[in-house]
C-alpha cells in the first residue's frame, strides 16, 4: 500500500494483504541437490514378503531443505484471511474467535499425550472431563443422553439418522424411509439421508422463510421416517411452530431430527429437547468455540431422548460411583461410528470454554450473538433488501435486489468487501432467496468492528446508488489473487503437477 | 432471456418437446440464468425408467447443485453426452444444444404442463 492510500479509510478498514510476491509450487522450488531428510539405506536384504512392494522408481518428492519448506508454507499463509487477521462474518459457518486459553488446556501433557487405547484406570482424569462435556451438552440441549463419537456435524447427522432408522426397524416399520428436508436446509441433510439408505423429499418454505405447516401435512404419510429441521433455520429465523411441527411428525409415526448447527443462538436460553425434537447434533466448533475441522479433528456429538437411547453408538462413557468407564456392549446399538470415543482434544477445549462461562453466564453467548446480528440487520435494512421481516437470531439475511437495479450482484458486493478488509459474508445461500447474503457476526465482535463492517456495506450501497459501479465489478484489487474464475476452476480444474 | 414456443413447461423450469412418442427434456433459459454458469451435468443412464416428476438428472453450477425433474414418464433412450465435456451448452443454448435426455413416453403422459404464454405469465408472477 502506498503512503497516499493511508488515509482514515485505510486504517478504518484494516486488514493484511500479506507479502505480495508470487509463490511457486513446492515442486517448482525443488532442487534435488538439497534434500532436507536423508533416510538410511536398507541394511541387508529386504524380507521376501515385502520385496514385491519395493519401489522401482524414485518417489518424486521435492528436494528442499527444512527452512525452504517452512518458508514456502509461511509465505502462502500470508495470503490468507483468518479470524486472527480480520472480521469473518461467514453466515451459517459461525467463524467465532477461539479463546487461546482453551488451546492451553487441550495441550496439557496429561490430556495431549495419552492414547485412545490406554487402560481406563490410567486416564480417569480425561474420561472425567469428557463425561462432564457429555452431561453439559445434554443439559444445554435438553436431552438425557449424548454420544461424543461423531467426528463432524455431518457425521452426527448420519449417526442420528442411523439411530432413527434402527428405532423404526425395531418397531417393524421397515417401509419408513422418507426423510423430509426443508428447502432452506444445509446441503449435508439430504446427503446424510442418502448415505443412510433413505430418500429425501424437499419441503418448500412458506412466505416467511419458515416451515409451512400445510406443506408439511401434505407430505406426511406412512412412509415418513423423519423430518430434519434446523432451528433457528438458515435464514436466521426461529421456527416458531416447532412444537406443532414435532407433534404432526410424531402423530404421523415419524421422528424429528434437529440440525443443531445454529445452537449458538439458543444456548442457555431455549432447549431443542423441550421443543419435541428427538435427536440433535451439536457443532462444537460453532457453539463452544473449538477450531473448525477443515479436514482436521472435528466433533459433532449427538444428543438423544429416551426413544432413541437404546440405539446410541458404543462405547459410551459411563460413571460408576467415582470411577469412569467405557461401556462397550449394548445389543441394540448401531455400533461404533468412530475408532475411538471421540475427538478428545476438541472436547477438552469445549470443556474449558463452558467452564469459563459456567451455568450462570452461558446464555450470554446466545444473547450477544443475536444482538450483534440484529444490530447489523438494523443498520443495513434500508440500504439492502431484507427478504423476511422481523428480528433475526444469530445471523441476518439480505439480498442484492436493490443493487441489482444498478447491475451489481451479490458476488460484486462480496468481492468489494475483500478490498475493504473484510472476509465476505456467505453468498447465494440459503437457496430460497435470490442473491442471498447471509451475515453472522458472532458474539465475539465489538461494536466498533460491527460499525466498521456496516460502514463498508453502506459505502458499497452508496456507490451503487451513485452509479459508480465499475470498481465493484473489478473488485478485489488489493489482495494478491484478484477475482478468480470460479467457472473455469470448476469446468477445467488443474489437479496434478506437472499440469 | 428467451422462451421457446415449441415446447411445454413445468413449474420447476424444465421444458419438454414432444415428437410422436419421443420426448426431449431440458431446463429453461430462465433456469440456466438463475443457476449461473453450469459446470457439470449428471446424466441419467440409458434404459432407466423415470416417473413424471422424478429427479432424472443433476445440474451443478458455481452457486448450487439442483435436481432436474422429468416432465413426463418414460424410458430414457438417449442422453446428451456432449454435456459431459461442455456443460456450458446448457447456458448458451438451453432449448437447443443444451438438451439433456430423450425418453420414450410411457403411460398417459404429463399432468400439469404449461404453454409458452402460460410459462411467461408464471414467471412474471
Amino acid at each position: 500500500m502506498s503512503v497516499s492510500d493511508m488515509n482514515d479509510t485505510a486504517f478504518k478498514y484494516s486488514a493484511t494483504n500479506g507479502i505480495q510476491h508470487e509463490e511457486a509450487l513446492l515442486f517448482e522450488h525443488a532442487h534435488d541437490a538439497a534434500e532436507s531428510i536423508h533416510l538410511p539405506g536398507v541394511k541387508g536384504d529386504m524380507p521376501n514378503a515385502l520385496a514385491v512392494f519395493a519401489r522401482q522408481n524414485p518417489a518424486g518428492i521435492p528436494g528442499l531443505s527444512e527452512p525452504e519448506t517452512v518458508r514456502h508454507f509461511v509465505r502462502l499463509s500470508q495470503w490468507n484471511h483468518g479470524i486472527e487477521t480480520g472480521f469473518y462474518p461467514l453466515g451459517s459457518c459461525t467463524m467465532k474467535y477461539n479463546p487461546r486459553v482453551n488451546e492451553q488446556v487441550a495441550r496439557l501433557p496429561g490430556l495431549a499425550h495419552i492414547h485412545p487405547d490406554q487402560p481406563e484406570e490410567t486416564v480417569q482424569g480425561a474420561l472425567e472431563l469428557l463425561y462432564e462435556v457429555q452431561q453439559w451438552l445434554g443439559e444445554v440441549s435438553g436431552f438425557p443422553h449424548v454420544t461424543l463419537q461423531p467426528a463432524a456435524g455431518a457425521h452426527g447427522e448420519l449417526t442420528g439418522l442411523m439411530m432413527i432408522r434402527a428405532c423404526l426397524d425395531a418397531r417393524g416399520e421397515t417401509e419408513r424411509r422418507t426423510v423430509l428436508v426443508p428447502d432452506s436446509a444445509h446441503g449435508t441433510n439430504p446427503a446424510s439421508a442418502a448415505l443412510c439408505g433413505m430418500h429425501t423429499v424437499e419441503l418448500k418454505s412458506g412466505p416467511d422463510g419458515r416451515i409451512d405447516l400445510d406443506v408439511l401435512k401434505a407430505h406426511l404419510n406412512d412412509g415418513t421416517a423423519a423430518l430434519m429441521m434446523t432451528n433457528p433455520n438458515t435464514a436466521g429465523a426461529f421456527e416458531s411452530d416447532v412444537k406443532e411441527i414435532c407433534q404432526l411428525v410424531h402423530d404421523a409415526g415419524g421422528l424429528v431430527y434437529g440440525d443443531g448447527a445454529n445452537l449458538n443462538a439458543l444456548v442457555g436460553v431455549a432447549r431443542p429437547g423441550d421443543m419435541g425434537i428427538d435427536c440433535l447434533h451439536i457443532n462444537v466448533h460453532k457453539t463452544f468455540a473449538t477450531p473448525h475441522g477443515g479436514g482436521g479433528p472435528g466433533a459433532g456429538p449427538v444428543a438423544v431422548n429416551e426413544t432413541l437411547a437404546p440405539y446410541m453408538p458404543v462405547p459410551r462413557i459411563v460413571k460408576d460411583a467415582d470411577a469412569y468407564a467405557l461401556q462397550g456392549n449394548v445389543g441394540t446399538s448401531v455400533g461404533s461410528v468412530l475408532g475411538s470415543i471421540g475427538q478428545s482434544g476438541v472436547y477438552m477445549r469445549a470443556n474449558a470454554y463452558i467452564s469459563a462461562f459456567g451455568r450462570e453466564h452461558l446464555h450470554k453467548i446466545a444473547q450477544d450473538a443475536v444482538l450483534n446480528a440484529n444490530y447489523i440487520l438494523h443498520r443495513l435494512k434500508d440500504a439492502y433488501h431484507v427478504p423476511f421481516d422481523g428480528v433475526c437470531k444469530h445471523e441476518c439475511l439480505l439480498t442484492d435486489e436493490i443493487q441489482n437495479r444498478h447491475g451489481v450482484k451479490t458476488l460484486d458486493i462480496a468481492k468489494q468487501l475483500i478490498d475493504l478488509g473484510f472476509h465476505p459474508m456467505t453468498v447465494y445461500f440459503p437457496l430460497i432467496v435470490h442473491g442471498a447474503m447471509l451475515i453472522e457476526p458472532t458474539e465475539t465482535e465489538s461494536r466498533e468492528t460491527l460499525d466498521n463492517f456496516c460502514d463498508a456495506m453502506l459505502e458499497i450501497a452508496a456507490q451503487c446508488e451513485a452509479g459508480d459501479t465499475d470498481a465493484l465489478h473489478e473488485a478485489p484489487v488489493k489482495p494478491f489473487r484478484r477475482r478468480l474464475d470460479e467457472t473455469q476452476a470448476a469446468r477445467k480444474p488443474v489437479l496434478v503437477w506437472p499440469a | 432471456m428467451t422462451i421457446s414456443a415449441n415446447v411445454k413447461y413445468t413449474k420447476d423450469h424444465e421444458w419438454v418437446r414432444m415428437d410422436g412418442d419421443i420426448a426431449t427434456f431440458g431446463i429453461t433459459d430462465h433456469a440456466q440464468e438463475a443457476l449461473g454458469d453450469i459446470v457439470f451435468v449428471e446424466l441419467p443412464e440409458v434404459g432407466r425408467e423415470v416417473e413424471a416428476g422424478e429427479a432424472y438428472a443433476v445440474v451443478e453450477s458455481v452457486k448450487a447443485v439442483s435436481d432436474v425433474y422429468a416432465p413426463v414418464a418414460g424410458e430414457v433412450i438417449e442422453v446428451n453426452e456432449e454435456l459431459e465435456g461442455e456443460p456450458e451448452k446448457v447456458n448458451t443454448d438451453a432449448f437447443g444444444a443444451g438438451w439433456i435426455a430423450k425418453v420414450k413416453v410411457i403411460g398417459d403422459g404429463p399432468v400439469e404442463l404449461m404453454t409458452d404464454d402460460e410459462y411467461n405469465t408464471f414467471l412474471e408472477e
